[in-house]
């Protein structure tokens, strides 16, 4: 197995389930189930017992291995040199468990859905442009931007909102971008870390191809999830492209004032998603817009940037739900996390954050305190 | 079994009980080099009415309970000997009261230090307790329990000479206030004025109930904080140095290492001291102190004070300090271990001609860590090898020096600090007959069904 | 030490005959005898040859094993795009940071790092030619093995060594070795007209390897007229500038440390200084946190001439 050489290393001290100020644990699977197993630590020694045959795979320990989010806060905070490694040895292990058939049915079926519909929700695919209609944002010919929505954004309600919402905001910008509708295929992120790297590679070779031959140079990506694939692993595939998650694109044009913006005197707090902040580094861009909407009054949780707890929705269990719900879910946690903040919104930059976070709220029956909304919904209200 | 499940999930609750093979993987074993032994059930209980009815449970069906908190003790103190149920005490962690003008915490038995660390930096930022340089999930009340040592060891004693008080469950099943918490609501003491009751659990790890909360004293906390090292070649002058820097009343923590890698390092003997301060005048006062106290050395040649990189002073001003992990991966193995005698300071050039020698003997890697106690009242010498995890020779030669060392200190006036069970019954054997009968006193009245982490602490 | 003219002659005739002299214990190593002799009679490693043959120690022990140990080659050098001109950093790993942007663009990223490129110059603060006769010889012959035309030595003590040192030695140098003030300097020129005057009063940190190249001084001055930088009038400033005084701190104890510093720093701050900028990484990260408490911005020249030339400061202000 890949990076079998490194697993043994782990002295399971426990660095990799904390915040980087020891504050509180920051692993969302070990603060769901709090034992040590569904910790970073404990899922290497029991990866290692395992590849040497001390225990067996079974639901135990796929519920482990699936568990994780891969949001990274181990690979953050563990203090030894193969703490980049981490996810990638997750991953890796997942693909064993991939390659031998033995998988837990929800990652199972999604896979099948992918490899069916393309996607999955078992939507046809001819629908997946449908969210635009009523917008301002048209099919992709020769512009200068390729929109990419990914999977999320095309067919989950609440996704499909808040690409509209991005669409329109990046139009109304000035930025010359279209969509690939119903030619678009979902971007194998989630396929990838849940273990398929040979579906994933179908998907990207793909989406390479079809790019290219659209002459595609610039993607601004609504989801990180999307973002991470075409800037990290895309490149290996022979898909270089100049990749965007779209805060990116929008922050100077935002602090120019590019878009006419009128005072919006809400107090709002942002949840760095796990595929824009810790894989990727990009914790201020986002900021920068929530900043430079007058009125705002911005206010950062504690757990904020590289110690931000992640929703839950990574790591494949947006769609396997094999973190699962609960009080000690994580979305609940992050939910209650914000709100010491004293904030009525949270800013979110994912679509998949922005759905955990907004069942988070009515399972909590919070919805007269808080309300989650993607930064393009909350600079739309602020649009003179 | 599924008799004993059905009422362990009554407890905590189905999701916070397991039999299953993972975990009965996981928590047999510690990172050290002990072998495994399986549990039968791990439990995570959350509040202390929890944790005794699992005893009561186990009372009544005579099973071996074993607390744990992160198990990193390394010494084998959570392994479940006989099996049995271990008790994970980490979803206990709260932070229950901070008692500012008397400066004290109360947490719960599961508390982390990381947690204790963080709590007090952001609320109580004049306020500090003594943190190890155990990884931060390192437990408060197991560092305790083993008489851990941490920055303000010098300045106070062993960590466990600051509790204020604990609350127990006894292996009968009953909650204990041990301490002024006994009778007030203050957590000032943990046994005077009244007979001191904390030294029947404190040190048994675990053996004689289960510690659901600790008072911890805290202490103040000074704005900056600053190290110098102090080198020198020749081990047999380290006690006199010790000694004159102790005298001083100046400095916060004194730590000494001796390591062959890297190369900076090669053949001498370091003495870090911390300094504190308020202001720039007191924390340069206590400087200037401490060099005149040295100066001696330097106008011989036997020592001098070393330029510390930036990049080194950051990781020596840690707490805890992440270098202290590190050491487990010098092999790229991801395991290291220490036999920690408490021993007389004037031991120090014996126990690290010892050191070399049993690295030379078992071509190993090490480090001598070193921790003073109270003014030097003792010394913690660490004799750390790291190890591949991988690679089962390595691992056995490790096990050899250590139990060479076993034998050695003890011949030289140590006593052994969180000993392994053959320490453990190394020092029983040795130790004063009357000692061991009243050990086996304190044990026969408080468990006397023998099920509080069996095979530790056994006096017959 | 104290000695008037005559006196100080006649200790130097005393050493040159092998004989002892209270020099051979006083000496503080500073090197500013190297530049005071005009005749480059090389007094200062006289007296470091003395203290050898004699074991006369300067520092401690330990502390001088410590640095034998720290510049012993392990193999573990770096190596960079190496061309017939090369950056040489010694083995100060802060050059791996502060050697950025524009300033280097055109010899970057032929570089090299490590104890196998060491200069070795440091060991006459410990006495140990010993060491220097040792390694010297070997570092050169890597150098050799190069086959580097021009070596850009980043820490005086490098260019000190090629152009002082081993020919002290009689150690043949077989490339050109250039001061980075002097390549800074012909750079700075070269990018004229992106330079922006930074109008701010600095103080000059010079450090004792500094009077191994004393003929490259006169560049800190040039260098601060071309990015607009008044150089502060002060006391202890070129022949009498003052060391770091972090040496004496290891072998002499607190005070001497304590009261070079202070009037050092006192100096600056009095003559209105905003900036210190160093040379030498060493003296910056034993001066950095009490320059700031003096209350001027430490800062390496490197990056001074960044910000000039509208970079920012890598290490940071």
């Amino acid at each position: 197995m890949r990076y079998e050489e490194i697993v043994h290393r782990c002295f399971r001290c426990g660095y990799c389930k904390l915040a980087g100020d020891y504050s509180d644990f920051n692993c969302p699977a070990y603060r769901k189930f709090m034992f040590e197993t569904y910790s970073p630590g404990g899922r290497m020694w029991l990866i290692r017992a395992w590849l040497n045959g001390d225990i067996k795979n079974s639901e135990r320990f796929q519920e482990i291995l699936y568990s994780c989010a891969t949001c990274a806060n181990c690979v953050e905070h563990c203090v030894f040199t193969f703490s980049e490694d981490l996810v990638n040895i997750f991953i890796a292990t997942r693909g064993e468990l991939v390659s031998k058939g033995i998988i837990p049915p929800p990652v199972r079926d999604y896979f099948k859905n992918i490899s069916i519909s393309g996607n999955p929700y078992k939507e046809p695919a001819e629908k997946r442009g449908q969210w635009s209609e009523g917008s301002l944002v048209e099919e992709y010919k020769d512009q200068e931007y390729l929109f990419y929505i990914g999977d999320v954004g095309s067919y989950d309600e609440r996704g499909k909102k808040i690409a509209k919402a991005v669409g329109n905001l990046l139009i109304k910008a000035g930025l010359s971008i279209g969509i690939l509708a119903d030619k678009e295929m979902g971007d194998g992120n989630e396929v990838r870390v849940l273990g398929e790297e040979g579906l994933f590679k179908y998907l990207a070779e793909g989406n390479i191809s079809l790019f290219k031959e659209k002459g595609i140079k610039k993607i601004i990506t609504l989801d990180p999830h999307s973002f991470n694939a075409f800037k990290n692993d895309y490149p290996e595939l022979g898909g270089a492209f100049e990749v965007y998650h779209y805060t990116q694109i929008m922050a100077p044009l935002m602090e120019s004032g590019t878009v006419a913006l009128k005072d919006l005197a809400l107090r709002v707090t942002y949840h760095d998603p796990c595929y824009l902040g810790r894989h990727n580094g990009e914790y201020d861009a986002p900021r920068r817009i929530l900043k430079s909407i007058p009125g705002i009054d911005f206010i950062e949780m504690e757990h904020s940037r590289d110690n931000a707890f992640c929703c839950g929705g990574g790591g494949g269990n947006f769609f396997t739900d094999i973190l699962g719900g609960g009080e000690e879910s994580p979305s609940r946690i992050r939910v209650k996390q914000s709100l010491q903040t004293g904030a009525s919104i949270i800013a979110v930059a994912c679509p998949q954050c922005a759905k955990m976070l907004d069942d988070a709220v009515k399972v909590e029956e919070l919805e007269d305190k808080v309300e989650v909304l993607d930064i393009a919904e909350i600079v739309g209200r602020a649009m003179a | 079994m599924s008799e004993i499940f059905k009422a362990l999930a009554e407890i905590v609750g189905e999701n916070y009980v397991s039999y299953q093979p993972e975990e009965l993987f996981f928590y047999s074993r510690d990172p050290g080099l002990l072998p495994a032994n399986k549990p039968d059930f791990v439990v995570l209980p959350k509040t202390s009415v929890e944790v005794q009815e699992v005893i009561r449970l186990a009372k009544r069906e005579k099973i071996p309970i074993v607390p744990m908190g992160a198990g990193l003790a390394l010494t084998g103190l959570v392994i479940p000997l006989k099996g049995g149920i271990v008790v994970d005490m980490k979803r206990m962690n709260k932070i229950i009261e901070v008692n500012e003008k008397a400066r004290y915490a109360v947490v719960e038995g599961g508390t982390s230090q990381g947690f204790l660390k963080s709590y007090l930096e952001k609320n109580y930022p004049r306020l500090r307790h003594s943190i190890p340089d155990a990884p931060p999930a390192a437990t408060i009340a197991s560092n305790v329990i083993i008489h851990g040592q941490g920055r303000l060891t010098q300045q106070y004693g062993f960590n466990s000479d600051m509790v204020c008080g604990l609350e127990v469950v006894l292996p009968s099943g009953e909650i204990c206030n041990i301490g002024s918490s006994s009778i007030s609501s203050d957590w000032f003491s943990k046994g005077a004025p009244l007979p001191d009751l904390s030294g029947l659990f404190l040190g048994w790890f675990g053996t004689t109930g289960i510690i659901t909360k600790v008072g911890l004293k805290l202490y103040p906390k000074k704005k900056m904080r600053d190290v110098e090292i102090f080198v020198t070649d020749n081990e047999n002058l380290v006690p006199d140095m010790v000694y004159e820097i102790t005298h001083t009343e100046m400095i916060e923590d004194v730590l000494i290492f001796t390591q062959p890698l890297p190369m900076m390092f090669k053949d001498n003997h370091h003495v870090s001291f911390y300094l504190t301060g308020d202001t720039d005048e007191e924390i340069e006062f206590k400087r200037k102190m401490v060099w005149k106290a040295l100066e001696g050395f330097i106008k011989s040649k036997d020592g001098g004070f070393m330029s510390i990189p930036p990049a080194m002073k950051g990781s020596l001003l840690e707490m805890p300090q992440t270098s202290a992990s590190r050491l487990a991966d010098v092999k790229r193995g991801g395991g290291f271990e220490y036999s920690g005698p408490i021993i007389s300071v004037e031991r120090y050039p014996e126990c690290s001609r010892k050191l070399v020698e049993m690295s030379l003997k078992y071509d190993l890697a090490y480090s001598g860590m070193v921790r003073i106690i109270g003014r030097g009242h003792s010394m913690m010498f660490g004799f750390a090898f790291t190890f591949n995890r991988a690679d089962a020779d390595m691992m056995d030669r490790t096990k050899k020096a250590l139990e060479e060392i076993s034998c050695y200190v003890l011949d030289i006036g140590g006593v052994y600090w969180k000993p392994t069970v053959a320490e453990q019954k190394i020092a029983i054997e040795k130790m004063d007959s009357n000692t061991r009968h009243l050990m086996r006193m304190v044990k026969d009245i408080l468990d006397p069904d023998g099920i509080m982490n069996p095979g530790n602490w056994e006096v017959y | 030490m104290d000695f008037d003219r005559e006196s100080a002659k006649e200790e130097m005739l005393k050493i040159f005959r092998g004989e002892d002299s209270p020099v051979l214990h006083s000496c503080v190593t500073c090197y500013g005898c190297e530049e005071y002799c005009k005749r480059c009679n090389h007094p200062f490693y006289l007296i470091t040859e003395r203290r050898q043959e004699k074991g006369i120690l300067t520092a401690p022990r330990a502390i001088t094993r410590q640095w034998i140990n720290i510049g012993e080659p392990l193999g573990k050098y770096r190596l960079g795009e190496v061309k017939e001109r090369v950056l040489s950093f010694g083995f100060m790993p802060e050059f791996l940071d502060l050697v950025k942007g524009k300033l280097f663009e055109d010899v970057m990223p032929s570089y090299i790092f490590g104890q196998e490129f060491f200069c070795n110059v440091v060991y006459i603060h410990f006495a140990s030619t010993a060491i220097i006769k040792e390694r010297l010889p070997v570092i050169i012959d890597n150098f050799r093995k190069l086959e580097v035309k021009e070596v850009v030595c980043m820490h005086d003590e490098c260019y000190g060594s090629f152009t002082s040192l081993a020919p002290a030695y009689g150690i043949e140098v077989p490339f050109k070795p250039i001061h980075y003030f002097e390549y800074l300097y012909n750079r700075l020129k070269e990018l004229r007209s992106m330079i922006r005057p930074l109008n701010i009063k600095a103080a000059y940190q010079r450090p004792c390897s500094s009077r191994l190249s004393s003929d490259k001084h006169h560049f800190v001055r040039d260098i601060m007229e071309l990015i607009g930088v008044d150089l502060v009038d002060r006391k202890y400033q070129d022949e009498n500038a003052l060391c770091c005084g972090d040496i004496f701190g290891m072998m002499f104890g607190y005070d001497l440390r304590n009261d070079v510093q202070k009037r050092n720093l006192d100096d600056m701050a009095e003559n209105g200084a905003e900036y210190c900028f160093f040379n030498c990484p060493a003296c910056q990260n034993a001066l950095s946190e009490k320059v700031i408490k003096a209350g001027l911005k430490p800062l390496h020249i490197i990056d001074l001439c960044r910000m000039a030339i509208g970079e920012e400061p890598e290490m940071g202000v």
